[in-house]
């Protein structure tokens, strides 16, 4: 008797949902069997986590404020994936936005009712030019575009570390005595902060910005001839190839607009959040996105759901940081342990599984 | 030139070279039966801690690199459950398996962060060693001489032998491979494996000769994502892998002799991505069809039901 694979029509939604849950399921209780040998009662663990982000009216906000970069990012990516177009480089774009941003809103003399508007155009540009560098490379010279994108990440890191700890250090001052602070820029102008929802962080223009982004997504996905090439693309190479269809202006502008969208993510984290560049200030948002993508099956509207659940799992996961002793790269170990579930769980979608004699 | 001078600068592009020359030999066989593992970073970070951990512990070096190699063959095997026999996407499978790797290893070795490990001493060969200028070649540690030898090995048997021809088949046209009656699925395993192994070799040299710290993530640094741009550097023959890992050595030793120089560290620490990200492109423009990728590189092989 052996196990055959038996492909099936495409599935139905309800068989989705089905499939999903129980891969998250089996996804969280692996994790849970590794905190378990890290010596900590699982059950409690996820309590915690539940508990810290939808347990209080602060864990409910500060879930929302994480909302808007994963979102952000998730949206973008949600369309790249969808050709194909490997975008890893989420992360480095972000750090590009807010590097952009934090030099337009303490150094271009503007009217200071511009000065927001600028910075978000800067960010989504800095954002968009990373992107455009690996997105050129693959579409003229077929360059592999996970590792270029990837590599840009560190890239990037290394040129925020070298902004705050060089030339964009602020410095400290008393009286006429001055001398470098610590590695991070001067604060931001009050003009060149976002307004927050009073009693929250949750800087709700950039919130407006993302969910405006996913329906901008969502249409240029499903009404456009736009999507429709760029669904072709990641379902058939060849196929778009021989219908005509000009491969390297999708892969550009896809790349585009995902790099754009990770780089007002990082606006908003320095313009509504930091208020100021410094080192650390993502914790792998352009990261987690991936996932948050691939979860919601690169439909943007499906993407919302996955994002509520991975800011849940990074409010309530810093909690646990905290009771538990345990390193910021547990939620990289979670995320990567769903997604592969996810990957191993979409068998049962495409296909059915049969015992044969 | 001062001879401690250049001594020194040889023997740090030979340690900085050689977790590369591992990482790209093992993802070399990966791709050439058809398996893209973008694992590789997770895989050595995993080496990384578990052979440090298990130096720290037992003092005995044989057993943390084969602890390493142990858990870059079960990682891998994770990418190959889910890519070969669950047909899942291997650019996301490879990336969530980075992504895990690089959480364990932090959760796991926490506790260590900052402490000195054991590592590897240097084995002068006789007479090898007094030779001029080549000198410094022959006063490596173990790792270094196995990791040349198994290049050449792994090039044999690759290019030479039958089971080779089996495993570029599979790569090349699984289809054709199965018809004749090799068993794919079988093979793409196997490589995978070998694959995972030498990325935790590879990791296991980071901690056990390069510096005996757990540094977190910086432990790896994207080394992992430098081999598998190697392995396109290389056109896929470990052979050429030994150029492409002893080059990006180079590129390591020429950033900490610039320091001296004044340019900030954070300038310079861009240099090795960077420079992977150009040799990639001269590769790809350089690249001839017969040397081009395994055709069904990254692609499922599914037998058609009868």
């Amino acid at each position: 008797m052996r196990i055959a694979f038996v492909k099936r029509e495409k599935a139905g939604f309800r068989r989705m949902i089905a499939v999903r849950t129980t891969a998250m399921l089996l996804a969280l209780a692996s994790v849970g069997m590794i905190f378990w040998f890290y010596g900590a009662d699982p059950v409690e663990v996820y309590r915690e986590i539940f508990l810290g982000a939808f347990g209080t009216k602060t864990g409910v906000s500060e879930v929302i404020v994480k909302l808007i970069p994963l979102l952000l990012c998730g949206v973008g990516l949600s369309l790249v994936f969808k050709g194909q177009i490997w975008n890893i480089g989420a992360e480095g774009q972000l750090i590009l936005g807010a590097i952009a941003a934090t030099g337009v809103g303490l150094w271009v003399p503007l009217p200071s009712y511009l000065v927001i508007p600028a910075m978000f155009l800067s960010g989504f540009l800095a954002g968009a030019l990373w992107a455009l560098i690996p997105a050129v490379l693959r579409a003229k010279m077929n360059v592999n575009e996970v590792i270029t994108t990837l590599l840009m990440n560190y890239v990037a890191i290394r040129l925020l570390y070298y902004l705050v700890y060089g030339p964009w250090r602020a410095k400290e001052q008393w009286g006429n005595m001055t001398w470098s602070g610590f590695a991070q820029t001067a604060i931001l102008p009050d003009h060149a902060t976002l307004q927050t929802i009073p009693g929250t962080r949750i800087h709700y223009i950039t919130l407006i910005i993302a969910l405006t982004s996913l329906i901008f997504v969502y249409l240029l996905m499903n009404r456009t001839s736009f999507g429709y090439e760029l669904k072709v693309v990641g379902d058939n190479l060849m196929a778009a190839r021989f219908a005509g269809i000009n491969i390297s202006r999708v892969i550009l502008i896809s790349m585009i607009i995902s790099g754009g969208l990770a780089g007002i993510a990082g606006v908003g984290e320095i313009a509504g959040i930091q208020h100021r560049l410094r080192p650390g200030f993502s914790v792998g948002y352009g990261y987690t996105a991936i996932i948050i993508a691939w979860l919601g099956g690169l439909n943007p509207l499906a993407v919302l759901v996955s994002t509520v659940f991975f800011s849940g799992i990074l409010v309530g996961g810093s909690y646990i940081q905290i009771s538990f002793g345990m390193p910021v790269g547990v939620i990289n170990m979670f995320n990567g342990i769903i997604l592969l579930f996810l990957l191993a769980s979409e068998v049962f979608l495409n296909y059915s599984i049969k015992l044969r004699r | 030139m001062n001879m401690t001078f250049y001594e020194s600068i040889i023997s740090t592009i030979l340690v900085s070279g050689t977790p590369l020359l591992y990482s790209t030999l093992g993802e070399i066989y990966a791709e050439r039966s058809g398996v893209m593992n973008l694992g590789v970073e997770g895989m050595m970070i995993m080496g990384a801690v578990t052979a440090f951990i298990v130096g720290k512990i037992t003092g005995n070096l044989l057993l943390a690199v084969l602890t390493a190699i142990l858990v870059g063959i079960a990682l891998s095997l994770i990418h190959a459950f889910v890519s070969i026999t669950m047909r899942g996407n291997q650019t996301v499978s490879g990336l969530a398996l980075t992504m895990f790797g690089l959480g364990l290893s932090s959760v796991i070795g926490i506790k260590y962060v900052g402490s000195p490990g054991i590592s590897f001493n240097p084995i002068r060969i006789p007479f090898l060693s007094q030779i001029p200028l080549l000198g410094p070649l022959f006063r490596m540690d173990a790792l270094f001489y196995l990791s040349i030898i198994l290049a050449v090995v792994m090039w044999y048997i690759l290019f030479r032998t039958k089971i080779g021809i089996r495993i570029r088949a599979c790569g090349e046209n699984p289809a054709v491979a199965d018809a004749l009656g090799v068993n794919v699925s079988l093979i793409r395993y196997a490589c995978t494996a070998i694959g995972g192994g030498l990325a935790g070799l590879g990791g296991a040299y980071l901690t056990t000769v390069s510096a005996p710290f757990w540094g977190d993530v910086m432990t790896t640094a994207g080394r992992g994502w430098i081999a598998i741009a190697l392995v396109i550097f290389s056109f896929w023959s470990p052979l050429r892998a030994i150029v492409g890992a002893y080059l990006f050595g180079g590129i390591e030793a020429i950033q900490f002799n610039l320091q001296a120089y004044g340019i900030p560290t954070d300038i310079l620490g861009m240099m090795p991505y960077i420079a992977t990200i150009v040799v990639m492109i001269f590769s790809m423009s350089g690249m001839k069809r017969r040397f081009g990728a395994p055709a069904a590189l990254g692609v499922p092989f599914v037998r058609e039901e009868r």
